[in-house]
């Protein structure tokens, strides 16, 4: 049985000119022990949808969906509190800037420490055991000593290692990482990468991998599912969707990678048209 | 070929001061980088987070003087310590910045954005800088119906460009490029370096082109210089440093770039499922 099966999930906001539409109808499941990556450019969804997933956007947001289920229970039915129960415990998600996703003002131990708390009822000697266990899993030199530090006196690489502790600290069975690679340098996107696929498959986890980058899916997923302006485009597993793109989306956003330029111009998207509007037909003349 | 920008022998230390338990240090940012880049040709500059490559760009762009070494440019040497800075230099070297979202003034109209550097460097009247801030618009691929526009109505493509364009309203000869598509979407990345590939046909424009993306590099680059620690450890044209890199350094960037072709998608499954 699939782990996280959303059907249909549709995501509105109301704004000053009548209601956006962010998501429109996406359905994808993720089984346990499996890579999903959704790929797409900014806007098109991919982080709202999953915010919907962990209950994370603001009251100004309706959520609406045939099925949200996670591990069998249906999340759409659940009270705020039951549902704190569930995200960062069993659902746990890493955000795309490590800095400004810590609290500045409180040490790295306590933060971690905190959802060890929540969650886990653990003492404070349990804590602080776990947390330093937690810190040398994810690589970070000297645990014990850093655990007294705070967020500004590591670097971004350090502390997207942290969020990913904080996001692991109680074996959740379903990861979410929203770009977690965006802010790095290549060699320490690297680092963070295997470090995320080796917890990945130490643990048996399910890990949604949220990114704009083909690299990081090709070094990745098992299986990615493209979106564009909050619909689906495209699923497909991982070989088949590199190999051979069924949508012209996808097959723009892969000649738009600068490995695969053809001559001294780089395909862009908008030269290639997929799905014309009706109204644009006129102005679009061959679409790819 | 005319060098439009040379720098020998580039020393930058900063002094960071000591307080009551620690006494003061040095650190040596940039240790002793020689480079030149000829008219209409590119360099990029390629290494991690702290490797010095920003502080060079700080140098090249005339911000931030060198400790020691020379640096030339359009054959003229260029000392900001000792003899300050005239118009005519601030007017070759232009800088485009990282982050589209943080290089622009939020109060500022993007007209009035664009007509800056020209109320500050030249005497043109009003009028006149109007006019060119509107035909640069066009250059960059933005419309006139975006003269009276502020920043946040912009995605970030559109911003970089017109960053792209602020730094081209002086005709500057060199155009150092900060990272300049590392906060952009995959799409939109690609009409931002064709953009710049068209400008630099258009113009013969000059880069020094600031990244950590091999692939980028890759694509827009002429020459390609490897920073490490403040050293150039590696410098060459870019088919040399990319078919033979020498340094180990090097080799790690490599290693480390996402390979997103069928045959390593092929050997990474392979490996997955054998584990």
């Amino acid at each position: 049985m699939a782990l996280l099966d959303i059907q249909n999930l549709v995501v509105e906001f109301q704004t000053a000119s009548g209601s956006f539409r962010a998501v429109d109808g996406v359905s994808l499941h993720v089984d346990e022990r499996e890579v999903l990556a959704i790929v797409g450019e900014s806007g098109s969804g991919k982080s709202v949808s999953m915010l919907a997933v962990m209950g994370l956007l603001p009251w100004t947001a309706k959520v609406t969906a045939d099925r949200m289920s996670f591990g069998g229970r249906d999340l759409l039915k659940l009270g705020p509190a039951e549902r704190r129960k569930i995200v960062g415990k069993d659902m746990s998600m890493i955000f795309q800037e490590p800095m400004a996703s810590l609290n500045p003002c409180f040490t790295v131990g306590f933060q971690i420490e905190e959802v060890l708390r929540f969650h886990m009822g653990m003492d404070k000697t349990q804590r602080r055991a776990r947390a330093i266990e937690l810190l040398k899993q994810v690589g970070i030199p000297e645990p014990a000593e850093r655990l007294n530090s705070f967020p500004h006196q590591m670097s971004g690489g350090q502390c997207q290692r942290v969020m990913i502790a904080i996001a692991i600290a109680c074996n959740p069975k379903l990861l979410i990482a929203d770009e977690p690679t965006t802010a790095l340098d290549v060699t320490i996107q690297k680092q963070i990468l295997d470090l995320l696929v080796s917890l990945q498959a130490k643990y048996g986890m399910g890990l949604i991998m949220i990114t704009h980058n083909m690299g990081v899916v090709a070094e990745t997923a098992d299986r990615v599912i493209v979106q564009y302006k909050g619909r689906k485009m495209e699923e497909a597993d991982v070989l088949s969707l590199f190999e051979s793109p069924k949508s012209n989306y996808t097959r723009a956003l892969l000649s738009a990678l600068p490995d695969n330029a053809v001559g001294n111009r780089l395909p862009t998207v908008s030269d290639m048209l997929f799905e014309p509007a009706p109204q644009d037909v006129s102005t679009t003349g061959a679409s790819a | 070929m005319t060098k439009v920008v040379e720098g020998k022998d580039i020393k930058r230390d900063y002094h960071v001061g000591g307080g009551l338990f620690r006494g003061a240090r040095t650190v040596h940012a940039v240790k002793g980088v020689s480079f030149s880049v000829e008219k209409g040709k590119t360099l990029a500059i390629v290494g991690e987070s702290g490797c010095g490559k920003s502080t060079l760009a700080r140098i090249i762009t005339l911000i931030d003087p060198a400790t020691s070494g020379e640096l030339f440019i359009d054959g003229n040497k260029v000392d900001i310590a000792r003899g300050g800075l005239t118009r005519e230099m601030r007017r070759k070297v232009q800088i485009v910045f990282q982050n589209p979202y943080g290089s622009l003034n939020p109060r500022q109209k993007i007209g009035d954005v664009l007509g800056e550097p020209l109320l500050i460097n030249t005497d043109k009247p009003a009028e006149e800088r109007r006019d060119l801030a509107m035909k640069m618009l066009k250059k960059v691929g933005l419309g006139p119906e975006h003269y009276n526009r502020y920043p946040h109505m912009f995605s970030g493509g559109q911003r970089q460009r017109i960053a792209i364009a602020r730094a081209l309203m002086l005709n500057p000869s060199l155009l150092v490029l900060d990272e300049p598509v590392s906060a952009l979407d995959l799409s939109v990345q690609a009409q931002v370096l064709n953009l710049l590939a068209d400008l630099q046909d258009e113009f013969q424009l000059t880069y020094v082109f600031i990244s950590h993306d091999l692939s980028v590099v890759r694509y827009i680059a002429d020459d390609v210089m490897v920073m490490y620690f403040g050293e150039a450890v590696e410098y060459g044209s870019r088919d040399e440093v990319f078919s033979n890199p020498k340094h180990s350094y090097t080799k790690t960037l490599f290693a480390a770039t996402p390979r997103a072709d069928g045959a390593s998608i092929k050997a990474r499954l392979a490996k997955k499922a054998a584990a």
